[in-house]
């Protein structure tokens, strides 16, 4: 009988039970939606942060002064330490690989450029552009284009020069900076005598900042101008972190081995400067301050405030769904009456509302689920270009609130409904 | 008013006039208003939370997605100048450059001057040292970690790398640094050590009339913290190009579409998340809405059945379902700038101020569902013949 008069309620009173079934399907499509973005706003606003390029530089050791003033560097080419660039590979290799999104080395020169008349001494820097690179059998790409987002190749005018682009990392071409390009009258496609070799220009280098004076060439053209094969002066290094905490700023070495543990194991900036320096001989990680100190206050207001929103969401979604419900089974109390008049007790009523309002959620929340999972999906592809995931554990959570919720909204709608008199209730003026 | 009268009182020979004439229908109406919102004062309560709770999330999101992207911004400024003003070809900024470009931002701009000079230390070594405001640098560059800040006279602030090669090791800290300009020799106090972990490491910092009483010479670059969007940034560019021909204004790229793209990307996600709740709780009101006057299709059917024309009956929901937007509109509105305002507190720990040019969207929308939510079921009525409904089928 119990489970005929609930099929039946089902079957008969769609009207009703498709308005309190909406309403829960949308509450709970939006709650779906917006813990999976809230739980994943952090991670994608963090490779955003990313635009900012490396917050991580790696130096020699022993390394000298830079004496560089307005883009110039003032210091002899061959002096003071260097890192190899068989080591770099290895940056890969460390336990923090998969939140290092990409690394460039730097190798400074100070060439003359120019013929006997007008040379002139400009910097060059030697730098990886899109670099292939493989440790054992995992095969990667890196270089400025990843750390440095905002360095962009002009072309002039289209057509001039086909081939005009970013150059590629074998190559002997090379990028010149804006200003100096405008300086030295040089377009595209020109050759250009940079220590007596005669190299091709690939594109203008905008950047906003001191490379626009200067030229870019790959790193082996700069190794060559300086006759040191395997040279790299520092390595800036793009890492995902996490926002700094007491935890993050002691020091390694003072601590007990339990913190140590649990030290290395957040992907702080100064643990996985840490871990680069032991990958690379002789080397040193200092965090990039502007970069580093910063991202954790921008990254943990966006977190704050979209969980704040979505608390506000779920309350909401939550109110919502109280609120169709008791309207549900408010419009039901002549049912109510008819079954206490023929005998039905408080608590035989009583369950067939739960039993209905549990058969509700439980399909409003699957609904509902699927449509908030679809609804995370298309926020992140259409704002971010990458999924948001959820979490098969989200399931029955929301489930679980899904159910909780529509009780809620019940429970005090059912037990006026139980103690109404059922003659006032029939005769239509409960 | 019609609220003291009674029942009985509908006797009274003046009163029947009164409701034969037809002047006087509206304090009819507006007494079948109040008598059904206070006798289903349970029912009426309940759509009113609904709308009440759609309009303060609505509110409250609208109120949020205009103040977060100038909150946001504010904290971008953290990373430092998004604009540099630097002497053509390595030339010195005219004397008066300083003061111009605070007369065209306002004091509210950072803006902090930069000179630069190669200086020798005793062993021969080469050194850049940078004359500078400490208390603007300070204000400008957050991230700049310093032991101790100079405030004395030949007071210096001396870069970790710089530090490693120019003060002897194992030393006091506060042991005097002797430095010498194109022969001209001064001695120093090191204040304090600099870490960045960029070029500043390699530096030493004096104080600005210190500096160019030394070496005779003139800042070369300003930088600028320029509060705002991206077009008004873009403006003062312009207007200080055109202020000091003889520098070059360049926007700092890496900071500026840095900045550009990450508040897109979150400015887009609040307004999905904004338009998704604003969404659904429309979408419940409607919901609740219906089913209360669907619920009410007797009070509609009698007063069909005693001969009220279609006009006013539907004039009579529409009336109700209106007074209830406006209600909640303003009780929700209410709500939601304290909702905003509190998320503003606990997130930028900054009030959300609140925008009351969002309330006429707010009443519009609510008084638009609710005449939906009361439209929609009557229609659905019209069809019926009270007397069907007044049996209960």
């Amino acid at each position: 009988m119990f489970p005929r008069l609930v099929y039946e309620s089902f079957r008969h009173q769609t009207r009703r039970k498709l308005l309190a079934g909406i309403a829960i399907t949308l509450g709970v499509a939006v709650a779906t939606a917006m813990i999976a973005v809230a739980t994943d706003i952090g991670d994608k606003i963090n490779r955003e942060l990313r635009s900012y390029g490396a917050n991580l530089v790696i130096t020699p050791q022993e390394d000298t002064l830079d004496v560089e003033v307005g883009g110039v560097n003032l210091k002899p080419p061959s002096d003071g330490a260097f890192l190899n660039e068989a080591d770099l590979p290895k940056i890969r290799g460390t336990f923090w690989h998969n939140n290092i999104a990409g690394f460039s080395p730097m190798l400074p020169v100070t060439v003359q450029i120019g013929d006997r008349d007008d040379a002139r001494d400009v910097t060059l820097i030697g730098t990886y552009f899109n670099k292939a690179l493989s440790l054992g059998k995992q095969d990667f790409t890196t270089g400025v284009r990843v750390t440095h987002p905002w360095w962009r190749v002009l072309c002039g005018k289209p057509g001039e020069f086909p081939s005009c682009g970013w150059p590629d990392d074998s190559s002997q071409n090379i990028l010149i900076g804006e200003r100096l390009a405008a300086k030295l009258d040089k377009q595209p496609g020109d050759t250009l005598n940079v220590a007596g070799r005669h190299l091709i220009i690939s594109g203008i280098l905008s950047t906003g900042a001191a490379e626009d004076d200067q030229i870019v060439a790959p790193l082996a053209v700069a190794q060559q101008i300086i006759g040191k094969p395997g040279a790299v002066r520092s390595v800036y290094v793009s890492a995902l972190t996490k926002p700094q905490d007491a935890l993050a700023v002691q020091d390694p070495k003072t601590m007990s081995p339990e913190v140590y543990e649990r030290w290395s194991c957040s992907p702080y900036v100064q643990s996985i400067g840490y871990q680069l320096e032991q990958v690379i001989p002789h080397s040193h990680a200092e965090q990039i301050r502007q970069v580093a100190q910063n991202e954790g206050t921008v990254l943990s207001r966006i977190k704050g405030l979209m969980l704040l929103i979505t608390f506000a969401a779920l309350f909401a979604s939550a109110l919502a769904v109280s609120a169709a419900m008791a309207t549900a089974i408010y419009e039901r109390r002549i049912e109510v009456g008819l079954m206490k008049a023929l005998g039905a007790g408080d608590l035989a009523v009583s369950a067939i509302f739960f039993a209905e309002a549990l058969l509700l959620a439980l399909i409003g929340g699957i609904a509902g689920f699927s449509a908030g999972a679809l609804l995370a999906r298309q926020i992140g592809r259409s704002i971010f270009n990458s999924r948001i995931s959820i979490e098969p554990v989200v399931f029955p959570i929301i489930l679980a609130i899904a159910v909780f919720v529509t009780f809620a909204g019940s429970a005090a709608a059912i037990r006026r409904a139980v103690k109404s008199d059922p003659v006032f209730a029939l005769r239509g003026e409960g | 008013m019609t609220m003291s009268a009674n029942p009985g009182a509908l006797h009274t020979p003046k009163q029947v006039a009164d409701r034969r004439a037809p002047a006087p229908h509206i304090s009819m109406f507006a007494r079948m208003l109040l008598r059904a919102a206070v006798l289903r004062r349970r029912r009426a309560a309940s759509a009113l939370l609904a709308m009440i709770v759609a309009a303060a999330v609505a509110t409250a999101m609208m109120n949020l997605y205009v103040d977060v992207q100038a909150k946001l911004r504010t904290e971008f400024r953290n990373y430092g100048a998004n604009v540099v003003i630097v002497g053509k070809d390595g030339q010195s900024l005219p004397a008066d450059a300083l003061t111009k470009v605070e007369s065209v931002l306002g004091a509210k701009t950072l803006a902090v001057p930069f000179a630069y000079a190669v200086a020798r230390a005793k062993d021969g070594q080469s050194v850049v040292v940078v004359g500078t405001d400490f208390t603007r640098a300070r204000q400008l560059n957050h991230w700049w970690k310093v032991s101790h800040w100079p405030d004395a006279p030949n007071e210096a602030l001396i870069g970790m790398r710089a530090a490693g090669v120019v003060l002897p090791k194992a030393s006091a800290n506060r042991q005097p640094l002797e430095l010498s300009f194109q022969g001209k020799a001064i001695e120093l106090t090191p204040a304090g050590m600099l870490q960045t972990g960029a070029g500043e490491d390699s530096r030493i910092y004096l104080d600005q009339s210190e500096f160019q009483n030394w070496t005779g010479v003139a800042p070369s670059t300003i930088e600028v913290a320029v509060n705002g969007t991206a077009a008004e940034v873009e403006t003062s560019i312009r207007e200080l190009a055109e202020l000091l021909p003889a520098a070059d204004v360049r926007p700092v790229r890496q900071i500026m579409e840095a900045e550009a793209n990450v508040l897109n990307k979150t400015r887009a996600t609040l307004y999905a998340s904004a338009a998704l709740v604003v969404l659904t709780s429309a979408l419940c009101v409607l919901a609740t809405l219906i089913g209360w006057v669907f619920d009410r299709r007797r009070d509609f059917a009698i007063m069909k059945a005693l001969g009220a024309s279609e006009r006013l009956v539907n004039g009579f929901f529409a009336a109700e379902a209106a007074a209830l937007g406006v209600v909640g509109a303003i009780l929700g509105f209410l709500i939601g700038i304290g909702v905003a305002a509190w998320i503003g507190r606990v997130n930028f720990h900054a009030p959300v101020v609140p925008r009351f040019g969002v309330f006429p969207y707010v009443l519009a929308g609510s008084v638009a569902v609710a005449l939906i939510s009361a439209i929609l079921p009557i229609q659905l009525l019209r069809r019926v013949q009270p007397a069907i409904i007044l049996r209960g089928e």
